[in-house]
């Protein structure tokens, strides 16, 4: 049963992995975008960590998408119309797909990593000196972040406040206002 | 399953958004592939935290995912305010430093 | 796979069907109770004319079905069967397909985390009627609702015109901004039921078994209305309705779809205020507990396990009562008020109500050693 699951959830994730920079429509791309983050949810599920898949689906691609989508829909920009076909990129891009790609799979190949998964009773013993033991409930994972990661936790907020602050200041209009600005200095001075 | 294939199937995805990055013009779905190579680092972490059992590489995925939500909020924003002055997203537009 | 696999599968699939069947009945009786009840605040009766034919005059029974208006649901039902299905000429056909179908998928998929009653076998151990017990139970149900936003955007951007767009695009953006404070509403619950050395994680089981001798709702009332509103809103529904308002936007994002598929539409709404209404009932009202302080007179067998469920049943029924009276007392909110109301509002207090809750049980919780 896990087999046949590991097959579909890899199948599906990587075909529409592969839709992604394929399709001409970007709204299409987010789509199979979307697709893509639930089969690697589904991926994460089924090397136990339960808690991340539902996290995956949360925020990858219940809020980063919809912003994505948001922003596709609003700038409305039209599909890829024929342009003349960039011949010597797509060979670049082609030669360096398979490059990485094969390198990947010898190195997966190797002996040490052909191993298959270590049953999850003996994480205890088997578990590096200093790290946290694989544990599937949400209860380690909290004890996880807030013990021994405490301080990237709260670094994690303050990139969160600096992305916030960022992103409202891009998106003021400040050559417009500029312009009004002006028009009032204009208006006011005559 | 083995172990190799989890790793396969994080580098195989890994290539995809590279390959995306690089062929397509259009700075929506440049990022979009820019998420797909973070989405499948994540995958390794999961997959080399399962087999070492070790938690640490699941909680690196948590602070993965909040940087890219992160930088996927700052770059849409990028891609907006471009969009205003040229009204297009495609890459080739915008040269004004060229010479 | 082997035989048990498949078995173990098929039996699984079937409880899943059973619970959405049931979930979908729901949903198609609080259509009805809709406009009995609407009826009723208005001051006429609701929908009380449409029979069978031979059902309908069997002495008494007939005539109280008739008075009740259930046979009007399933006219209703039939008639948007068989209506003919008209799609207009400039749509976005595959979207257009889709969008109905991501609408209903959230609460069919979340229904399957919430425990609905207990069962108690014959050696006396309990066990909750639940169809899968995780560990991280509400963040399922977080998750699923994050992806009910894209049933509303792909339903206004696949109309391809502008009143649905835009009439999507409020919608998607309320429903993202009540989020948060949601999430934000029911940390408060867990982060009581989570004492020092119990298991409860994010569990919903956990939940109902701590609230077997104090509801939540008179604990923490004011996070439970917080809760209450962020529910209103994130279910579209009056006073946050901007979306459908006929005044406004002619039909919101479902302007332009016709019959079965806006039939979809309009039953996935219910049933997302069902599976709101019965998420409340769990983490406020005690789930299938009986009372507060008597919380498991349930005999044991099956008849226990029904009795629990059907009290549970009854508890939701009271709280979708609740939305159809809201719904029918007060006027909406304009969208910016929406808005304002959401991010200035509610969030700020949902954060304040989170670090009164944590102080308050800093002080009264024993500290562990």
């Amino acid at each position: 049963m896990q087999d046949f699951l590991f097959y579909f959830l890899s199948a599906l994730t990587l075909i529409s992995g592969l839709m992604v920079p394929v399709s001409k429509n970007p709204v299409n791309g987010a789509m199979y975008m979307i697709l893509c983050l639930i089969g690697t949810a589904g991926l994460f599920a089924l090397l136990g960590s339960y808690f991340m898949a539902a996290l995956q689906v949360l925020v990858y691609a219940g809020a980063i998408m919809v912003l994505f989508i948001f922003i596709i829909m609003l700038i409305n920009a039209p599909a890829e119309t024929k342009r003349k076909r960039d011949i010597p990129s797509l060979i670049a891009a082609a030669i360096a797909f398979l490059m990485l790609t094969v390198g990947f799979v010898m190195m997966a190949m190797s002996p040490e990593l052909n191993q298959p998964m270590p049953a999850l009773e003996d994480a205890e013993t088997l578990a590096a000196e200093g790290a946290i033991p694989f544990d599937g409930s949400a209860k380690s994972y909290g004890f996880g972040l807030y013990g021994k990661y405490m301080l990237p936790i709260q670094v994690m907020g303050f990139l969160l406040l600096a992305a916030m602050v960022g992103v409202i200041h891009l998106s003021k209009d400040l050559h417009a206002r500029s312009q009004a600005m002006l028009k009032v200095k204009e208006n006011a001075s005559e | 399953m083995l172990m190799s294939h989890y790793l396969v199937v994080a580098g195989i995805l890994f290539s995809i958004g590279m390959f995306g990055v690089l062929l397509r013009r259009n700075t929506l779905v440049m990022l979009m592939c820019l998420e797909l190579m973070l989405n499948a680092v994540n995958l390794l972490f999961v997959a080399f935290s399962r087999y070492n059992l070790n938690l640490d590489g699941n909680l690196f995925v948590f602070f993965a995912i909040t940087v890219a939500a992160a930088e996927v909020a700052v770059g849409l924003a990028i891609v907006v305010a471009l969009f205003k002055r040229k009204d297009t997203v495609q890459v080739d537009a915008f040269t004004e430093m060229k010479n | 796979m082997t035989q048990s696999d498949w078995i173990d599968l098929l039996v699984k699939a079937g409880l899943g069907l059973t619970v959405i069947f049931s979930l979908m009945t729901m949903a198609g009786m609080s259509v009805l109770a809709e406009r009995k009840v609407c009826g009723f605040i208005q001051g006429r009766l609701g929908p009380n004319r449409t029979t069978l034919p031979l059902i309908g005059s069997i002495p008494i029974i007939g005539r109280a079905i008739t008075r009740l208006g259930l046979f009007q649901l399933l006219a209703d039902g039939i008639k948007f069967l068989f209506k003919e299905e008209t799609v207009p000429g400039h749509v976005k056909k595959f979207y257009y397909n889709l969008a109905p179908i991501v609408v209903i998928l959230p609460s069919l998929i979340a229904v399957a985390v919430l425990p609905f009653g207990t069962y108690t076998n014959a050696e006396g151990v309990t066990a909750p009627l639940i169809l899968a017990n995780v560990d991280i139970g509400i963040l399922v149900i977080l998750a699923s609702s994050s992806l009910g936003v894209y049933g509303t955007v792909l339903a206004g951007w696949a109309a391809n015109s502008k009143y649905p767009f835009l009439g999507g695009i409020r919608a998607s953006a309320q429903m993202i901004s009540y989020e948060l404070a949601l999430g934000l509403a029911i940390v408060p619950v867990f982060l009581w039921a989570n004492a020092p050395g119990s298991d409860v994680a994010l569990g919903l089981t956990g939940i109902v078994s701590f609230q077997e001798s104090h509801w939540f709702v008179y604990l923490m009332p004011f996070t439970a209305l917080l809760f209450l509103i962020t529910l209103f809103a994130e279910t579209n529904r009056a006073p946050f309705d901007m979306a459908e308002s006929e005044t406004d936007l002619v039909g919101g994002f479902h302007t332009e779809y016709g019959a079965f598929k806006f039939g979809m539409f309009f039953i996935g709404e219910y049933a997302h205020i069902v599976f709101g209404s019965a998420l409340f009932v769990v983490l406020f009202l005690g789930g299938f507990n009986f009372l507060p302080m008597l919380a498991d007179p349930w005999p044991a067998g099956i008849l226990g396990a029904v009795l629990s469920t059907l009290w549970f049943i009854i508890k939701t029924a009271a709280l979708i009562f609740l939305f159809i009276w809201v719904r029918w007392t007060l006027p909406r909110f304009r969208f910016d008020q929406v808005m304002h109301l959401g991010w200035k509002i509610l969030l700020p207090l949902a954060i304040v109500n989170l670090v009164v809750v944590m102080i308050f049980l800093a002080i009264i919780t024993p500290t562990a050693s």
